[in-house]
């Protein structure tokens, strides 16, 4: 699994490569001890990486769903989503398209903000819709919940204020819901 | 009822049908021993539990059947779990039950505590750790619901000694509830009607007949669609027997060490019918150059396979024993002469049959002469369990194989010590059937101290050591690959003395040296009933196996034994 939470890696470094190669399963496992285990031992195993992981209970407790995001050709992915079916405790598999996804995560981070820097903080804040969430003399906790590219993008300008601590929880992903056709336009203003 | 958790666990072996168990108590399985004394399941006593994990798979392999092992924890877990992984590798249904400590010990590093489930997790179809009471009808019967459906495979119980002390109400569950498990096994009609659609339409097609014929109990299936379609069979390591060897279109095994005309028939083909077989790369040689005319049919239960080295050009989800007749149903009545194809083959046969220069009068034994002699001489219904190496080769090679379940081996794993015990399982599963061990010096020193539970229990299995003191295999890589820089390969054919061993251990032995000596001592053994037997076959040491296609090189590259390209 890629390493995120240390500050001293440089953001270049830390972006995604997700160009093609960028793949998103949704996973609905049953909620067993050793499902994710199983999940990532067959990961590693098979020479696959993990690029990130996000795991949470469904609305039936019966069973949880990971968000895994996958950094593969599409060959290789046939292979993994194969081998996964054969773990007894998967239920499904959605390949989500990352064209025809909606992608959210999260990020917390404390980051230096001495009296200051601190309105700049508070705009940034702003027109990104997060929050502040914690405030000490000198350093504020924010957080963030965006598109992973968006959220790169926020983690690049904290950066410019001095990250103390910073920690992303991983995508999450809803393929979009289909939309109407459009209609085609009359001369008329409605 | 009230029943403990161990008494559970032996109803429910019951229940499952369980006969026959092979395994060694010990501290955390303890409780389980003991309701084991009043269960009519007979207990065999292995000498060490890697035998008793081997035995479990002779005993599947033999009967069809699962088998079962019961072993302590810590140590005895780890010992079980190269057998595990041997099943894991060539899909063999076993039930493996692991003691473990108290579930309130778990996790403090308590005496003979290991991660077994962590341990076997990527080597097992499925593992559970049990960790209620109640939870242990319900587990056994998914146990071996899971090993013995679909693509059969191990699976591992561990179950905690408080566990199996506690007390539960007892059940059977009528349903079993395994939502993430539905293994397909009708294949898709419209990929069935295209497979016989150009199966009718090859030129030059081949069935590449896989282990999962014999796992999944098809062979009379696949002798229909070979008699109608009229159609060559390759049977590989893991499938001889499917077809029998004296069947006309049988071709015999190809890869590595297979025949001239089973490799090139593969080679040259226009059309592969790849059923039961996962494209092995002791098969394929390089991958890229495997077949390279043919487009395939893949038929395989397990979808992961597909696709998986070799992209199938008509690919089938199935059981092949559902799947096969399907194909027969379909397949029209016009079909394309094949004969020219048939004529080729046949010429191939004829030139370059397996082939060995006999011994000189006076000269150390062939090994391949001790197989064909054991395979003159087997009775009817012998089954064959050979170890890892040069013997395996030649066990595969040269004994005649007449039906399915009578080859018993580890393909693809290749377990040295895997012969002798898992030949014990098979004979405890077919006491009626004669057991041959066809098997390396090396591989018998690894695993011989089963002969000791062989003897104890009754299980007379012969065994045949093709003693040429050496790690053979090894030392005919170094001499072909490695300039004959023989590198920690010597054996010794006298240490140790495997007659006194033999006998030491309860066991007949013999000693032949002589090729005169071959036959009567294989008739000696075979009369013998009422103990194990063990040959020390002196056998030449410079012997290579052949036909070769070296590892990673494409199968046109085939090599040939000397004196046949000489007589090219
Ligand atoms: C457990 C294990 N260790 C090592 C090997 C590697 N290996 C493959 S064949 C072989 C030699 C086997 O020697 P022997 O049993 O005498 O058979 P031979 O080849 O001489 O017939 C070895 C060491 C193996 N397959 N399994
Ligand atoms: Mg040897």
């Amino acid at each position: 699994m890629a390493e995120r939470s240390s500050n001293l890696v440089p953001i270049g470094s830390i972006r995604p490569h997700v160009g093609g190669r960028h793949h998103i399963l949704s996973v609905l496992v049953e909620n067993r001890a050793g499902v994710l285990a199983r999940v990532s031992l067959l990961f590693s195993r098979r020479g696959y990486n993990i690029y990130s992981l996000a795991v949470a209970p469904t609305d039936d407790e019966r069973f949880s769903r990971l968000t895994i995001v996958v950094d593969v050709e599409s060959v290789p992915l046939e292979q993994i989503t194969k081998q996964l079916h054969k773990l007894i405790n998967v239920i499904k598999i959605t390949e989500i398209d990352p064209a025809d996804a909606l992608e959210y995560e999260c990020m917390l981070a404390t980051i230096n903000a001495e009296a200051g820097a601190r309105s700049k903080v508070m705009e940034l804040v702003e027109i990104f819709h997060g929050e502040i969430i914690d405030v000490s003399l000198d350093r504020l906790t924010v957080v963030f919940a965006l598109s992973p590219e968006k959220l790169d993008d926020v983690e690049a300008f904290l950066a410019e204020f001095g990250v103390i601590e910073l920690q992303r929880t991983g995508r999450i992903a809803l393929s979009k819901l289909p939309k109407p056709a459009r209609r085609p336009k009359k001369g008329k203003i409605s | 009822m009230r029943l403990t958790g161990a008494q559970a666990l032996i109803k429910s072996l019951e229940m499952e049908g369980v006969e026959t168990v092979f395994g060694l108590p010990g501290g955390a399985i303890l409780p389980v021993y003991d309701p084991l004394l009043e269960s009519p399941i007979r207990h065999i006593l292995v000498r060490h539990e890697q035998g008793a994990g081997h035995a479990a798979e002779g005993f599947a392999q033999a009967t069809g059947r699962p088998g079962v092992a019961i072993v302590t924890s810590g140590p005895a877990a780890t010992n079980i779990v190269t057998a595990v992984a041997d099943a894991y590798v060539d899909s063999i249904p076993i039930v493996v039950i692991t003691g473990q400590v108290a579930t309130t010990s778990i996790g403090t590093d308590a005496f003979q505590e290991t991660d077994t489930t962590g341990i076997t997790m990527s080597v097992t179809k499925h593992n559970w750790l049990i960790t209620q009471a109640r939870d242990i009808p319900r587990v056994i019967a998914e146990a071996f619901h899971v090993a013995t459906t679909g693509r059969p495979g191990p699976v591992v119980v561990d179950l905690p000694k408080d566990v199996a002390n506690d007390t539960m109400e007892w059940y059977w569950p009528r349903r079993l509830d395994l939502p993430g498990y539905q293994p397909t096994v009708k294949g898709h009609p419209k990929m069935i009607e295209q497979a016989a659609a150009l199966i009718a339409s090859a030129a030059r097609p081949v069935i590449y007949a896989g282990g999962g014929l014999i796992r999944g109990d098809a062979s009379n299936e696949l002798r229909t669609l070979v008699d109608r379609a009229g159609i060559p069979v390759v049977t590989t390591l893991m499938a001889r027997g499917v077809l029998p060897d004296s069947h006309p279109l049988c071709l015999g095994m190809p890869g590595m060490h297979g025949n001239f005309t089973a490799v090139t028939a593969l080679q040259e083909a226009d059309l592969v019918i790849a059923l039961g077989a996962r494209f092995d790369d002791r098969v394929t040689g390089k991958v890229d150059a495997f077949a390279p005319k043919a487009r395939v049919i893949h038929v395989d239960i397990d979808p992961a396979e597909l696709g998986k080295v070799r992209r199938p050009d008509v690919p089938i989800v199935g059981d092949v024993k559902s799947v096969i007749p399907e194909i027969v149903r379909l397949l029209p009545s016009e079909r394309r002469d094949i004969s020219a194809w048939l004529t080729q083959l046949n010429a191939w046969r004829e030139q370059y049959p397996y082939s060995y220069e006999p011994a000189e009068a006076g000269a150390a034994i062939k090994p391949q002469y001790v197989v064909e002699r054991i395979s003159a001489l087997a009775p009817v219904d012998t089954i064959v369990v050979s170890g890892v190496g040069q013997h395996q080769m030649w066990a595969s090679q040269y004994f005649r194989f007449e039906s399915p379940n009578t080859w018993i081996n580890s393909g693809g794993l290749g377990t040295m010590g895997f012969a002798v015990p898992a030949a014990i399982g098979a004979k405890a599963g077919r006491p009626l059937s004669t057991v041959w061990v066809i098997d390396g010096d090396g591989c018998f020193q690894m695993t011989a101290q089963e002969l000791v539970t062989a003897t104890a229990e009754r299980i007379p299995i012969k065994v045949a050591i093709l003693n040429n003191g050496y790690l053979g295999m090894v030392r005919q890589w170094q001499e072909m690959f490695y300039e004959e820089r023989y590198s920690e390969v010597f054996l010794s054919p006298d240490l140790p003395d495997y007659v006194k061993w033999a006998e030491a251990m309860g066991a007949v032995g013999f000693r032949v040296d002589q090729g005169s000596e071959v036959d009567p001592v294989i008739e000696k053994a075979n009369q013998i009933d009422d103990r194990p037997v063990v040959i020390d076959f002196r056998v030449d040491t410079f012997e290579k196996v052949y036909p070769m296609v070296p590892a990673g090189a494409p199968n046109d590259d085939i090599v040939l034994p000397p004196h046949q390209i000489r007589g090219r």
